[in-house]
């Protein structure tokens, strides 16, 4: 027993020993946390936590695809750019409402999630993990070469948002609403997980063949996952172009789709919880980090890479991880038709 | 006219390059059914290990004849990197061996990360100019342009494929790999050590992958830590073009793939050669997952 999973396992017996009602009671703190708290926080400070939370965002978004439906996909920056992009030439061009991007961005990245999905998702799981790279290049390279998305310079001078009279200026606007923004991804992605829909992804996950004896239809129920994941990215890229009013194709690499995967199983797949403080860790480690005098900053990238590795071999489940866990995501060893059956019950510890 | 054989030798000398680390992917895949995401940066190691060799021996090259520095260019590469692999099978792999589908993956993308990483902060950011030992004269028989690089590279390919083939289908040890590619646990059963072969597989694909990096470093004299990136993906997409899992078919594939991307790039539009090649590879997925040489192969239940 390794001294990092010792201590994990107190934390959680601890939390188990605690009253029910502790359990809302904590993420109500942290939301009134995340309410208040940044009336006092610099602008500088602002910055991070609305990285923090446009990661958030796009971890629960990527959470979908790999947490609950088990599919690895490798190029989820691809939605992110699509939803960008949607909002920066929209507004630029046509002037159009920052609002009205919210539903173009979603959808059109959901279009897309269909569009590579449907012939894709047939394949065997890690064909699908490279095909989803080949997109992601192919969408970076697309917005470097094109001339509508602005080329390598990409598009900016994209307007502020605006409701009535009022404009979004200040850090502390865009920070309240991507957090509104978050809050919504939180609600539909909890109620999703524990919807029909949120079961079968769970079910096709850790048992394709008997998913669909059992009358689920695997690849319509995968798209749906993929599409689903996609409309978050899209949204999160929506946001990212009017907080920077600028996007370009540099911000939407592999590495950011590896960051963004590293949020995912560093938190613990499957997990809300663990995808909040996958961002969390992830955007602020280099932030700490670009303080201190060494050029720590550097070894960002080979640590999380490092702890990724880490982590598959000693605590696949991530840090937080999800009640719902089975076979594929480091849960205990069980029949998966058993954790079906005990839906909604927490599994036996691990 | 002139064109197209300028894009032959183009595709000739890339598509070398793509098969020589397409069979990396294409002996692990076989043997232990994983994409090991993190063979195109042990070609970029390859390639860094024979600059850091050849740099340190530069000033000495009025004393070492080239003669002796060539191979020598070649063989320090292809055993570092030939044991980087099979520490990292060892280390990452191999505890992963039992488990889900998704946790290798997921390895395999962090060892990526960590390799060009580590080799960002060992050899630095910016492009390395490669140090010139290899022959630099250039023919230009009939409009077109050839580089000594270009003929040497083509023949040392087709040479260790030869072997590598001679390797899998006479030798012992290639029978057992066979074997263990068709039932691992069938083959333990036989007295196979599973445990070895894939060690050894490992160490093949990395010396391979090897060998094309020092080719690629003296052919397009400069590299930098992200080399690895796209021939990993692009020699992947061969792999799956010829067939994965399958050696002639890697080699094919390579050749292929490359021939495809210089005509494209020489008749189309070479902004533009990537998205056609992960086009291909997307659209050989889709309506040929097996490739050309390829044999079916389903999901194990």
């Amino acid at each position: 027993m390794t001294p990092l999973r010792r201590m994990l396992d107190a934390r959680r017996r601890l939390l188990d020993r605690m009253p029910a009602w502790t359990r809302p009671a904590g993420g109500t703190g942290l939301l009134v946390a995340m309410l208040v708290v940044p009336l006092w926080l610099n602008n500088y400070h602002l910055t991070v936590l609305t990285n923090v939370c446009v990661y958030a965002m796009l971890g629960l978004g990527l959470n979908i695809v790999v947490g609950y439906a088990g599919l690895l996909d490798l190029g989820y920056a691809a939605f992110f750019a699509i939803g960008a992009y949607t909002t920066a030439y929209l507004m630029t061009t046509y002037n159009l409402p920052f609002w009205l991007m919210l539903p173009a961005g979603a959808g059109l990245a959901g279009v897309f999630g269909v569009l590579i999905g449907a012939p894709t998702l047939r394949l065997r799981s890690d064909y699908l993990a490279i095909v989803t790279l080949g997109f992601g290049e192919i969408t970076r390279i697309s917005a470097t070469n094109l001339d509508f998305t602005g080329g390598p310079n990409g598009l900016y001078g994209v307007p502020q948002p605006t409701i009535g009279s009022f404009t979004f200026i200040l850090p502390i606007h865009y920070y309240y609403l991507i957090l509104a923004l978050l809050l919504i991804t939180l609600f539909c992605v909890s109620r999703l997980e524990r919807s029909r829909i949120g079961r079968a992804w769970a079910y096709i996950r850790e048992d394709e063949l008997a998913a669909a004896a059992m009358g689920i239809n695997p690849i319509r129920i995968k798209l749906l996952a993929y599409a689903l994941g996609a409309v978050w990215a899209g949204i999160a890229g929506c946001f990212l172009a009017v907080q920077l009013t600028a996007v370009s194709p540099e911000s939407f690499t592999f590495n950011q789709s590896v960051q963004i995967l590293i949020i995912v199983v560093l938190g613990g797949l499957g997990s809300i919880p663990g995808v909040l403080l996958g961002a969390a860790v992830v955007v602020i480690t280099p932030e700490i980090l670009r303080d201190l005098p060494a050029n720590l900053i550097d070894w960002r990238l080979l640590f999380f890479a490092i702890v990724l590795i880490g982590l598959m071999i000693f605590r696949p489940q991530g840090l937080l991880p999800s009640r719902r866990r089975g076979r594929s995501i480091g849960g205990p060893r069980r029949d998966p038709v058993m954790i079906w059956a005990a839906e909604g019950e927490p599994p036996v510890a691990d | 006219m002139n064109t197209f054989l300028q894009q032959v030798v183009n595709g000739l000398t890339v598509g070398s390059f793509y098969a020589l680390v397409a069979l990396g992917y294409t002996m692990v895949y076989g043997v232990i059914r994983l994409i090991n995401f993190a063979h195109g940066d042990l070609y970029m190691v390859g390639s860094f290990v024979g600059f850091t060799l050849l740099t340190a021996f530069g000033g000495m090259a009025q004393h070492l004849s080239g003669a002796l520095l060539i191979p020598l260019a070649f063989l320090v590469p292809m055993g570092t990197v030939g044991i980087l692999g099979v520490i990292l099978e060892r280390v990452a792999y191999r505890p992963l061996r039992r488990a889900p589908r998704l946790s290798p993956l997921i390895t395999a993308i962090g060892l990526s990360l960590a390799l060009e990483e580590g080799a960002k902060l060992g050899w630095g950011a910016s492009f390395q100019v490669y140090p010139s030992i290899f022959p630099t004269t250039i023919w230009r028989p009939g409009g077109i342009t050839i580089s000594a690089m270009q003929v040497l590279i083509l023949p040392v390919t087709v040479g260790l494929m030869l072997v590598l083939y001679l390797f899998v289908q006479r030798t012992m040890a290639g029978k057992a790999m066979r074997a263990v590619a068709i039932d691992q646990d069938a083959a333990q059963l036989m007295g196979i050590d599973v445990d070895a072969l894939i060690g050894l597989t490992f160490l093949i694909g990395a010396m391979l992958a090897a060998v094309a990096g020092v080719m690629a470093g003296g052919f397009y004299s400069e590299i930098d830590f992200n080399m690895g990136f796209l021939i990993g993906l692009k020699a992947f997409t061969a792999a799956v073009l010829g067939g994965i899992g399958n050696i002639p078919g890697a080699m094919l594939g390579g050749y292929v793939l490359a021939m495809l991307e210089a005509m494209f790039s020489g008749y189309v539009s070479s902004q533009w050669s990537d998205v056609f090649a992960f086009s291909v590879l997307i659209l050989v997925l889709v309506f040929r997952p097996t490739g050309i040489l390829g044999e079916h192969v389903v999901e194990k239940v």
